[in-house]
C-alpha cells in the first residue's frame, strides 16, 4: 500500500458538480503530476460535504483545510503553496474555517457542522464512494456480519423496534413495525424495495446520500432482506439523478465482487441481490403503490389501501419499502445498538433527520440534526441566518405536501409530532426559508401548480378539486380575487383532503391551507385591496416615483424599456402606468431611492 | 466474502490510509522546512525518506507535513518533530540517512537523537 502524507478531498456531489468541482480534480491531478507529487497527495473524490453554498469544496488533511468556492484557476496555488511548501492559501479558506490567529479550527467547531450530529451522512464527505474498501474501513458491512452470523432475524427485527426509528420519507412510521408485519407475512417470495423518488422541489437528502454513501444503503438492504426473509432488492431511484445512479451501479459490482451481494453471503445459506429501477421523474412514484406499479413495468399509478405492501406488494408478494434516509441508519443502530439511539433525540421521535436548506438562507446545503432541534437553531445557527439582513417570514418543510410555519412557531422543536401540530410535516427533509419579499399567495400557488401537473389524474378530487384550487389561486394573484374565494378554497382543501386516493392528493391542500391559516390577512389584501403586501405579484405590482424625492435627473427615463416614464428635467417625474411592465429597471438605478413597489 | 476475519483484513488494510481524514488531536507530527532555502539544500529526498520510513513502519498515527522557511537557512534541511506532551524538537543539515535514525530512536522509540538536534549543531 502507498503512503500518501496528504489527502484532498474534493466534494464530487451534485451540487458542487455543478458548479464546477469535476475540473477542479482534472487540474488537480495535472498540477500534481507536474509537480512530482502524485505519489505523495491523493486525491479523492468524495460524497457532498453539505455547505453547498459555497461550493466547490476541498479540503486538505492532515491539516483539515477547508477551501470554499475553489475554481480550477486557484488550483496551482493550492498545489505550489499548500502541498508543496506547507503554507496554507488563508485567503482561499471557508471564512468560518480559522481562528482570529489564523489556526485552523477542527470541523466541529465551525458554526454550520456544530449543531450537527451525522449519522445518516456519516461518511458523506469523509469516504470515495466509488471504494469498497474505503466504506469498509470505516466499520461498513460490518453490522451486516454480525446480523448474519450472531443474530436471529427475529432478533434483529426486536433491535430496529426497540430503536424507534421511524420512516424518514416524511410519514414517520415506525420502521421495526413495518419489518415485523413483512416478516410476517406468510410467501413464497418477498421483496425489499428502497425509495429514492425523491420529488419535491428543494429536496436532495436521499440524492446526497446515495452519492456519498450508496454501500449504506445496500447493506441495510441486504440487513432488511435477512430479517424479512426476502432474496431480492429493488432501488427505485430517478433517472434525472446521474450521478446516484453511477454510483449505485459501481457500489452494487463492487459488493456483488467482494461477495457482500449475491448467494452465500459470509458463507451463510443467506442470498440476496439488489437491482437498480430508474423511474422517469413522476411525483406521484414516490407514493408505495405506484412506485411498486412502476417496478412493475405499469404506469406509476396509487391504488387503495389495504393491502398494504407488508401483504401484497410488488408482484403481488409481500414487501418491505423504506427512504434511503431510514435505510442509512441502520448499520449504525446494528453496530451501536438501540439504547445509543435511543438517547438521541425527542421522546417520539429518535434520531436525527437530513434536512435540505434552500431559499432565503446563507449556508444553502445539507444538513443533519438531532430531532428536538428548533427551527431557530437550524435557520440562524447551522444555515448562518437570512441574506442581507432581511426579516424571517416563514419556513417551508414538507415541500408540496407540508405548510409554511411562521415566526411565531420559529422554537418549535423539529419532530414529526410538533411539526404536525403547528399544521405542517416532517416531509422528506426539503426546508425553504422565506423572507419578507416573499409572497404567500405566490408561494401556495406555486406549490399547487407543481401537485396540478403531478397529479397522476387517477382520482377525481386530486384531478379537478387541484386544478380549481389553482385556478381561483391564478386569479387572486392577478388582482380578480372576489370575496368568498378564501372561503372556498378552505372547503375544496378540506374535500380533497378526506377524499384523495393516496398521499399526493391528501396532501396537496396543504401548503394553501397553512398560508391560509397563518398568512389570511396576504389573501385579503390581494382580493379586497388589489395589493401584493410583498410586492411579487406583477399584476399587482405599481411601480411610483415619490414626487418629493425625486430630482428629475432622468437616469429612469434612459433605462426604461419601454418608455414609461416621463417629466421635464428636475422636476418630478411620473411613469405611465398602463406601459410600465414592472420590470424594476428604474428601481434600482434611481440615486434617490425615490422610485418604489407600491 | 466469507468471515468477518476477511472483512476486519480488508479493513485494516484501507484504515492506515483514510486514518489521515479524522480530525486528530493526537500523533506525532514531521514538519519539513520546504521554502526556497530548503528545497536548494535537499529537502525533498529527506521528505520522501520520511515518507518511505513511515510507509515501512507503518506508523498510523504519524503524519508527516511541510512547512514554509524556519528561519535559520544555514541549517536547512530542517525538520521538527512534535511529539503529543513534550517540547518540539528541531532537527538541522538533514539527509536521508539521518532520516532513518530519527524515526527510528526518536519516532519509534522516544529517544531523542541529540547529536543531530540544532542544539547540537550550535
Amino acid at each position: 500500500m502507498e503512503f500518501f502524507r496528504s489527502h484532498v478531498l474534493i466534494c464530487g456531489g451534485t451540487g458542487c458538480h455543478s458548479s464546477g468541482s469535476a475540473d477542479v480534480m482534472e487540474t488537480f491531478k495535472t498540477e500534481l503530476e507536474k509537480h512530482n507529487l502524485e505519489k505523495e497527495i491523493k486525491l479523492v473524490q468524495t460524497g457532498c460535504f453539505g455547505l453547498c453554498a459555497v461550493g466547490p469544496v476541498v479540503i486538505v488533511y492532515p491539516e483539515g483545510a477547508f477551501y470554499s468556492r475553489i475554481t480550477a484557476d486557484d488550483v496551482p496555488r493550492i498545489v505550489t503553496e499548500h502541498l508543496l511548501k506547507g503554507r496554507i492559501v488563508t485567503d482561499l479558506l471557508y471564512h468560518d474555517s480559522i481562528h482570529e490567529d489564523e489556526v485552523i479550527k477542527s470541523l466541529n467547531e465551525v458554526e454550520f457542522y456544530k449543531k450537527q450530529k451525522r449519522i445518516a451522512l456519516r461518511n458523506c464527505g469523509v469516504i470515495d464512494p466509488e471504494n469498497i474498501d474505503e466504506y469498509i474501513a470505516f466499520d461498513g458491512y460490518k453490522a451486516l456480519g454480525k446480523v448474519l452470523l450472531e443474530m436471529t432475524p427475529e432478533e434483529t427485527i426486536e433491535i430496529i423496534k426497540a430503536s424507534g426509528l421511524r420512516g424518514r420519507g416524511g410519514a414517520g412510521f415506525p420502521t421495526g413495525l413495518k419489518w415485523e408485519f413483512t416478516a410476517k407475512a406468510e410467501s413464497d417470495k418477498k421483496y425489499v424495495c428502497c425509495n429514492a423518488d425523491e420529488g419535491d422541489p428543494g429536496a436532495f437528502m436521499d440524492r446526497s446520500i446515495l452519492e456519498g454513501d450508496p454501500h449504506s444503503v445496500l447493506e441495510a438492504m441486504t440487513i432488511a432482506g435477512y430479517a424479512v426473509g426476502a432474496d431480492q432488492g429493488y432501488i427505485y431511484v430517478r433517472a434525472e439523478y446521474p450521478i446516484a445512479v453511477k454510483r449505485l451501479t459501481i457500489a452494487i459490482g463492487q459488493a456483488r465482487e467482494a461477495g457482500l451481494l449475491g448467494k452465500n453471503i459470509f458463507g451463510t445459506d443467506f442470498s440476496f441481490d439488489i437491482e437498480l429501477r430508474l423511474g422517469a421523474g413522476a411525483f406521484v412514484c414516490g407514493e408505495e403503490t405506484a412506485l411498486m406499479a412502476s417496478i412493475e413495468g405499469y404506469r406509476g399509478e396509487p391504488r387503495p389501501r389495504p393491502p398494504f405492501p407488508a401483504v401484497k406488494g410488488v408482484f403481488g408478494k409481500p414487501t418491505l419499502l423504506n427512504n434511503v434516509e431510514t435505510y442509512a441508519n441502520i448499520p449504525q443502530i446494528i453496530l451501536n445498538g438501540p439504547e445509543w439511539f435511543q438517547t438521541i433525540g425527542t421522546e417520539k421521535s429518535k434520531g436525527t433527520k437530513v434536512f435540505a436548506l434552500g431559499g432565503k438562507i446563507n449556508n444553502t446545503g445539507l444538513v443533519e440534526v438531532p430531532m428536538g432541534t428548533t427551527l431557530r437553531e437550524i435557520i440562524y445557527e447551522v444555515g448562518g441566518g437570512i441574506p442581507n439582513g432581511k426579516k424571517f417570514k416563514a419556513a417551508q418543510t414538507g415541500g408540496p405536501s407540508g405548510g409554511c410555519i411562521p415566526v411565531e412557531h420559529l422554537d418549535t422543536p423539529i419532530d414529526y409530532d410538533s411539526l404536525a401540530k403547528v399544521g405542517s410535516m416532517m416531509g422528506s427533509g426539503g426546508l425553504i426559508v422565506m423572507d419578507e419579499d416573499n409572497c404567500m399567495v405566490d408561494i401556495a400557488r406555486f406549490f399547487l401548480d407543481f401537485t396540478v401537473d403531478e397529479s397522476c389524474g387517477k382520482c377525481p378530487p386530486c384531478r379537478i378539486g387541484t386544478k380549481r384550487m389553482l385556478e381561483i389561486l391564478d386569479r387572486i394573484v392577478e388582482g380578480k380575487g372576489e370575496e368568498g374565494d378564501i372561503e372556498k378554497l378552505e372547503e375544496l382543501g378540506k374535500t380533497i383532503k378526506s377524499a384523495s386516493l393516496c398521499g399526493l392528493g391528501q396532501t396537496a391542500p396543504n401548503p394553501v391551507l397553512s398560508t391560509l391559516q397563518y398568512f389570511r390577512d396576504e389573501y385579503e389584501a390581494h382580493i379586497r385591496d388589489k395589493r401584493c403586501p410583498a410586492g411579487v405579484c406583477q399584476k399587482l405590482l405599481q411601480i411610483i416615483i415619490q414626487a418629493d424625492l425625486c430630482k428629475g435627473c432622468g437616469l429612469c427615463v434612459k433605462v426604461c424599456p419601454v418608455d414609461a416614464i416621463s417629466g421635464e428635467r428636475r422636476s418630478p417625474h411620473t411613469i405611465d402606468q398602463s406601459k410600465c411592465i414592472k420590470c424594476g429597471a428604474c428601481l434600482e438605478k434611481c440615486p434617490f431611492k425615490a422610485i418604489v413597489k407600491g | 466474502m466469507k468471515s468477518l476475519k476477511e472483512l476486519e483484513e480488508i479493513k485494516q488494510r484501507t484504515l492506515d490510509s483514510v486514518n489521515l481524514r479524522k480530525d486528530r488531536t493526537g500523533g506525532t507530527r514531521i514538519v519539513v522546512g520546504m521554502a526556497t532555502c530548503g528545497i536548494a539544500a535537499g529537502a525533498r529526498p529527506v521528505l520522501l525518506a520520511f515518507l518511505e520510513e513511515v510507509k515501512k513502519r507503518n506508523l498510523g498515527d504519524v503524519t508527516v507535513s511541510q512547512t514554509g522557511c524556519i528561519g535559520v537557512c544555514r541549517l536547512e534541511p530542517m525538520v521538527e518533530v512534535y511529539r503529543p506532551g513534550e517540547e518540539k524538537v528541531t532537527y538541522v543539515k538533514m539527509t536521508p540517512e539521518k532520516v532513518k535514525r530519527i524515526v527510528a530512536e526518536h519516532i519509534v522509540n522516544g529517544q531523542i537523537v541529540t547529536e543531530y538536534t540544532i542544539g547540537a549543531a550550535e
